[in-house]
């Protein structure tokens, strides 16, 4: 049985327009502690809007979010504070291309958590050395490989020790033999029972790792379920329209 | 104080000199009037150091509003789409005046209004800030749209990133684009700090004695305009060629994080 607490975010008649093109049309959604949500759906579908407006990098346009029990979307709320307990991921890594590796990881932790730089880089070198990259710390980004990028770039939202991570398209930027090393740091992260949000394309992650699948279109969650059968017995035809293609 | 002639200095000078050629003699008597006599070369130090002090005051303050603006008006920018709230819309009409008329009226009518009319400073430690303010707003608005192409080059990965980790818009602005920003307008800038070392010359106009208003009043006392006009134009250009080496050296430093 679940109780309200265990109720990390939840969506609430989600709605995002820009302009006079509605993207998001009314999403609910709950996510628990520990669960791997899985989203994935056509492009242009909203999913990534959806990821987005979770933390509010998008301004919902209509409807609710609340993290940890608060409805973030009251412009009351000082989002920067539950942006510490949500960590991003994104795309293009967006990783700080002026600062080293280090840097880079311990910026926030020190700015926000007052951590000494002793205490946050302690931090970041056991987290580097859990992606295997613990050598690279005093590197700049442009040094490195599009895989070791996003690895860091997952790092350092580790390093403000989240309740929660965001991934959008993680892989989508990297050459294909760069995607598994990145994965492999999800998964064992998803093992440890981080709870994740993922937009992606990668389905054999999705059958892996998610508790649950979620297909995005057209603004609105058309299926949801744990993998096997969301894989195995799609119920809208969209849905089986769409795994026809990416399977 | 005696008036010196070139017969007067001639008879005085050693024996290498007196067999010189007409036109050398005359040249080196220039150079010597110019710069020797009198100790003159302190005018010019002295004017040099005014100088410098209206040039690195008025590009501090140009810096500082520039960035002011720039910030501003791109937050505005970045805002229009959500409705930016009353006072941000109210401080980007603002900056907006300021811009057109500081870069629609000539440098030397705003030092003029500002000597004569608004600021009229009576001793010498006035006349040099209203200088460094005339100068420094004049180079803000300039600045300003420096800075601001510098703000929108940035990928807005970068805000977003700074953003998601938890950091204010102030913090992300401050540790994350300006430092990138400024990287990229550091070429943009340079030339702004050159020409306003080269309009500094204009202060002269409200009797500020920098080293173009010094070199006037060593004509003013030899009568012969030639080696000291022609000096003053070397001076600025060792100057501005020093600067210019100095900004290669700083700008090649700062992309050491690119490769």
């Amino acid at each position: 049985m679940t109780t309200e607490k265990d109720i990390l975010i939840k969506a609430d008649d989600l709605e995002k327009s820009f302009g006079d093109i509605k993207v998001l049309k009314g999403i609910n959604a709950e996510i628990r502690r520990g669960d791997v949500i899985v989203v994935v759906g056509p492009s242009g579908s909203g999913k990534s809007t959806f990821l987005r407006c979770l933390n509010l990098l998008e301004r919902p346009t209509g409807g609710h979010i609340y993290f940890e029990g608060v409805d973030i979307t009251n412009p009351e709320v000082d989002i920067n504070l539950h942006r510490q307990k949500m960590g991003m991921v994104f795309q293009q890594f967006n990783l700080f291309p002026h600062m080293t590796i280090m840097k880079n990881l311990t910026l926030a932790p020190m700015k926000l958590k007052k951590k000494s730089r002793a205490e946050a880089e302690a931090k970041a070198l056991e987290l580097l050395d859990k992606v295997g990259l613990a050598d690279r710390a005093n590197a700049y980004p442009n040094q490195l490989s599009g895989g070791q990028k996003q690895r860091i770039a997952i790092v350092r939202a580790l390093c403000m020790e989240p309740d929660v991570m965001l991934f959008d398209e993680p892989t989508s930027a990297l050459d294909p033999e760069m995607v598994g090393e990145v994965l492999e740091v999800m998964k064992n992260l998803a093992a440890q029972g981080m709870t994740m949000v993922v937009v992606t394309h990668e389905m054999g992650f999705a059958r892996e790792v998610a508790s649950e699948v979620v297909f995005i279109d057209e603004g609105i969650i058309m299926e949801s379920a744990p993998p096997q059968e969301f894989f195995t017995n799609p119920k809208s035809e969209r849905l089986k329209g769409f795994l026809s293609k990416v399977l | 104080m005696s008036f010196l002639t070139f017969a007067g200095w001639i008879e005085t000078a050693p024996a290498w000199i007196q067999g010189m050629p007409e036109w050398l003699q005359n040249l080196l008597y220039q150079l010597y009037q110019t710069f020797i006599f009198e100790d003159r070369w302190k005018w010019f130090a002295d004017g040099l150091k005014i100088t410098f002090i209206v040039t690195l005051g008025a590009l501090a303050i140009g810096i500082v509003i520039g960035v002011i603006i720039a910030i501003i008006r791109s937050s505005y920018d970045n805002l229009r789409s959500t409705k930016p709230s009353v006072l941000l819309r109210i401080a980007n009409s603002f900056c907006k005046l300021y811009l057109t008329v500081i870069r629609g009226t000539p440098m030397m009518v705003q030092l003029l209004i500002m000597g004569f009319v608004i600021m009229i400073p009576k001793t010498d430690f006035m006349t040099v800030v209203c200088g460094i303010l005339t100068l420094g707003i004049n180079s803000g608005a300039y600045v300003a749209e420096i800075a601001r192409s510098g703000i929108m080059s940035i990928n807005a990965g970068q805000m977003e990133a700074g953003r998601s980790l938890g950091l204010n818009y102030v913090q992300t602005m401050w540790h994350i684009i300006i430092p990138q920003a400024v990287k990229n307008i550091l070429p943009a800038l340079g030339n702004e700090m050159i020409t306003l070392l080269k309009d500094t010359s204009l202060v002269s106009i409200i009797m500020l004695r920098d080293v173009t208003k010094q070199t006037q009043n060593i004509v003013a006392k030899t009568y012969s305009p030639f080696v000291p006009y022609i000096s003053l134009a070397v001076i600025y250009l060792v100057i501005v060629i020093i600067l210019t080496k100095l900004l290669g050296i700083l700008e090649r430093r700062l992309r050491k994080s690119d490769h």
